[in-house]
This record gives structure tokens, C-alpha cells and sequence, in this order.
């Protein structure tokens, strides 16, 4: 039993197929009752009830960032070793990721409004979530752009490997070039500084419900464009026939 | 390698505008720019640096597309790739003809345009260092666009939107070295860091480029 078995369609179709009807339903049950049960904890005392809006903001901005990994690791494979489900996955993440990155941008925005009084400021961390953004969209439209699968998947690859060296890259520069006004990372083992645990839970099952949610969007997104692909060959073989 | 060199140099200089293009682009921005801001000394002395730094990199954009697509087209491409130059050297190749054909007649003429601009005196070295060390970079990010797009028939504004964001570290710190020799600040940091990623770039980026040629030609 090793992994690689699951780079086989038909395993991949039988095994996703059983995951999901239990996956969607704890995806959803997670993020709703995540987001409810934060929006009924107190106000904080500074922020007021706008602390709230951080129960989308930090599970979005955490899948963001995973989702464009995961498309890393699926790019990898799909370059070393070919396993077409690979490609496909990670070209099926791609969007889910950009609208992940797009949540957390739009989420920012209206907590910094009132907040820092201002929907949108230069700060590096926001700067560097644009930039992911914008990633994602060169990626969405070259693989959208080719319209032979595998040249496209190798050269989305190629682009994811180069765009994540070059986002990481991006992500340090602008640190340099402007101080921050966004708050450090809201969970963190290092620093002694922790949330009280009425804030905590309701964000750790957020962050549950997005990244299972996340999952489970990429397998739906991933089964469609295997029966796509099944889908092509069979009309193929029919108009040689 | 060299003929290969000569003969990317020679068509861009016979086929018109191979250093002029980016040139003229870049005198059109910097002629229209204060327009756009207003005349006063001090506006825009404070946006030359950005403004020379984003003309430079527009103007190389503007002709990346012509690395490797007329060559795709009448398939000398295809005679490189089955030559016995490896495809990496190739792609290192004609980047460097690129750098040479746009990148460094901005470098020359650069100082000129900072002058249009009120950018300060003392900025000026500091100028041209950071487009001599920062525009390389460019030119083999760019060929590696111009790589992944070569097979399109409208490639163009799709090169535009992967490269770009590509950019972002050499003009953050191409920008910034140019900030801080105008207000005389220490640079060392900022120029050691431009030339790593002008450095980087131009070691690993051909490989990536190399791939990315390989199968658009396949």
C-alpha cells in the first residue's frame, strides 16, 4: 500500500467517491457553525464587534497560502514522476486558492476600514497577498491559454515552481521596502502572547471547516476534469471508429 | 555561441528599432510623466526613482516578445533546439542579446532621463548601478515568459500578467537603491540583494526556460 496507488484514476475516482459524502457535510457543518459560534462570542475590547470578520479572514488567508503549496507539491509530482491526477489537481486548486486569497483580501479590507481607517493600505503583508493573487491568475489563464493538456500542464509546472521561489521572494522584498501596519500572525506556539480560549476554539474549527472545505471543493474540481478527460477520449475513439 | 550572439544583435539592429524601441518608450514616459504630476521641483524628484524604474521595466516587457516568436515562426527555433548548443545556453544566449539590445542602452541614457526627472545628483551613480545590476534580471525573467508563451498565437498580454509579478523584487530593490542614493543613505544592503537575485536568476532561470522551450516545441 503506498500512495503513489492513488495516481491511478480509477482508484482515485473510487476512493474520493466514498470521501465525499461525508466530507462536504463536515466541510460545511465546520465552517458554518465556525463562523456562527465566532460571531456570537463577546466583543472584544478595543475592536469592538469587528474582531469577528478575523473568523473568514485567518482560515482564508491560512488556505491561501496551503492551497498555492499543495499546487506546488501536485506540480512536483506531476514533473518527476507524471501522474496525470497530479496535474489535475493541482490545476483544479488553482481557482479555489485565488478565491481563498480573494476572501481574505476582501475581509481585510472591510476590518481595516474601520479599524485602521482605511480599506486599503501598502503593508506588506496585504502587499504580498496582491502579489499571490496575482500569481494565481497567470496561472488560472496560462493553463486556460494552451489547449493541449500535457504541454499545459508541464508549463503551468514549470511556472508554479518558478512563481513560488519568486513569491517567497516577494513576500521577504516587501518587508523591506515598507514597515507594517497589519498585526503579527493571530496563532502563534512561539510567541507567549495567546488569544483567549472564547476566541480560540470557534477560529480553530473555522480554520477546520475552510481547509476541509478546501479539500473538498479540489476532489469535486479534480473528479470533473477526470470525466472530462474520459469524456474527451471516449468521443476520440467514437469519431475514429 | 557567439554567432549565435552577433546574429541575434545583428537582427535586432537591422530589423529597426532594436535599441531604439525601448529607448523612445522610455523618453515618451519621462517626457509625459511630468504632465501628469505637475512641474514642481520636489514632486518629482520624489516619484524619479519609481517612475525611471517602472519606465525601464515596461520598456523591457515591450520586447520581449520578439526573443524567441519570430524565431519560433520561421523555425530557426526548432534548428537551435536540434543543434549541438544545449537549449539552456540558448535561452542564456539570447537573453544576454536582449539585456544588450534594451537593457543596457537604458543603463547609458538613463542618467539623461533622471536629469528630466530633478532627480538629484547624488542619485545618479546609484541609478545606473541599480539598472546595470537590476536589468539583467529582466531580461532572463522575461525570456523565461517569452519561453512559456512562444507556442500562443496571442501571447502577448499572457507573457505581460506571468512575468510581472516575476518583477516585483528586482524594482522593490532597483527602487529602493536609487531612494536611498538621493537621500544619502547606506545601499549596501539593497545592491547586495539585487545582485543575488540578478545572480540567481541568471544561473537557474535559463534551466526553467530551457523546459519550458522544450515543450512548446514538442
Amino acid at each position: 500500500m503506498s500512495i503513489w496507488e492513488y495516481a491511478n484514476p480509477a482508484k482515485f475516482m473510487r476512493t474520493t467517491g466514498a470521501m465525499l459524502p461525508w466530507l462536504l457535510p463536515v466541510a460545511v457543518a465546520a465552517t458554518v457553525g465556525g463562523v456562527v459560534w465566532g460571531f456570537l462570542t463577546p466583543d472584544d475590547y478595543r475592536q469592538g464587534s469587528t474582531v469577528k470578520i478575523m473568523y473568514m479572514h485567518v482560515p482564508a488567508a491560512m488556505m491561501a497560502i496551503n492551497v498555492w503549496v499543495m499546487m506546488l507539491v501536485a506540480s512536483v509530482i506531476w514533473i518527476v514522476r507524471r501522474h496525470h491526477v497530479s496535474a489535475l489537481a493541482a490545476r483544479a486548486a488553482a481557482p479555489v486558492g485565488a478565491v481563498m486569497t480573494l476572501i481574505a483580501l476582501a475581509t481585510g479590507a472591510i476590518w481595516g476600514q474601520p479599524m485602521w481607517g482605511t480599506w486599503w493600505e501598502w503593508d506588506p503583508r496585504l502587499t504580498s497577498f496582491l502579489i499571490l493573487f496575482l500569481f494565481y491568475l497567470g496561472y488560472v489563464a496560462l493553463w486556460s491559454a494552451i489547449e493541449d493538456p500535457d504541454s499545459a500542464a508541464d508549463l503551468t509546472g514549470v511556472l508554479c515552481l518558478v512563481g513560488s521561489v519568486f513569491a517567497l521572494l516577494s513576500r521577504y522584498a516587501v518587508l523591506f521596502w515598507n514597515q507594517g501596519l497589519h498585526q503579527g500572525a493571530s496563532l502563534s506556539v512561539a510567541s507567549g502572547e495567546r488569544m483567549s480560549a472564547v476566541y480560540r476554539y470557534p477560529l480553530y474549527l473555522a480554520m477546520l471547516g475552510f481547509a476541509a472545505l478546501s479539500l473538498a471543493l479540489i476532489l469535486i474540481r479534480t473528479r470533473t476534469e477526470i470525466r472530462r478527460r474520459r469524456l474527451a477520449a471516449l468521443q476520440a475513439r467514437e469519431l475514429r471508429s | 555561441m557567439r554567432a549565435l550572439l552577433l546574429r541575434d544583435l545583428r537582427l535586432a539592429i537591422r530589423a529597426g528599432g532594436g535599441f531604439g524601441l525601448g529607448l523612445c518608450f522610455f523618453l515618451i514616459l519621462t517626457v509625459l510623466v511630468p504632465f501628469g504630476i505637475g512641474p514642481a521641483r520636489a514632486g518629482l524628484a520624489a516619484v524619479a526613482p519609481g517612475i525611471l524604474w517602472v519606465g525601464a521595466l515596461l520598456a523591457c516587457l515591450l520586447s520581449l516578445d520578439r526573443i524567441f516568436a519570430l524565431d519560433h515562426e520561421d523555425g530557426s527555433l526548432d534548428l537551435l533546439a536540434t543543434s549541438p548548443l544545449p537549449l539552456e545556453g540558448v535561452v542564456a544566449i539570447k537573453a544576454l542579446a536582449h539585456w544588450l539590445t534594451t537593457g543596457l542602452p537604458l543603463v547609458v541614457a538613463a542618467p539623461v532621463f533622471g536629469l528630466l526627472l530633478q532627480l538629484p545628483f547624488a542619485a545618479m551613480p546609484w541609478l545606473v548601478l541599480s539598472l546595470l545590476l537590476g536589468t539583467p534580471a529582466l531580461s532572463v525573467l522575461g525570456a523565461f515568459g517569452a519561453a512559456l508563451t512562444v507556442g500562443l498565437r496571442r501571447g502577448g498580454l499572457l507573457m505581460s500578467a506571468l512575468v510581472l509579478p516575476l518583477y516585483i523584487p528586482t524594482l522593490i530593490f532597483g527602487a529602493e537603491i536609487t531612494r536611498r542614493g538621493a537621500e544619502g543613505a547606506p545601499v549596501a544592503a539593497p545592491v547586495a540583494l539585487i545582485a543575488g537575485i540578478t545572480l540567481a536568476s541568471a544561473a537557474l532561470i535559463p534551466f526553467a526556460a530551457a523546459a519550458a522551450l522544450r515543450v512548446n516545441l514538442r
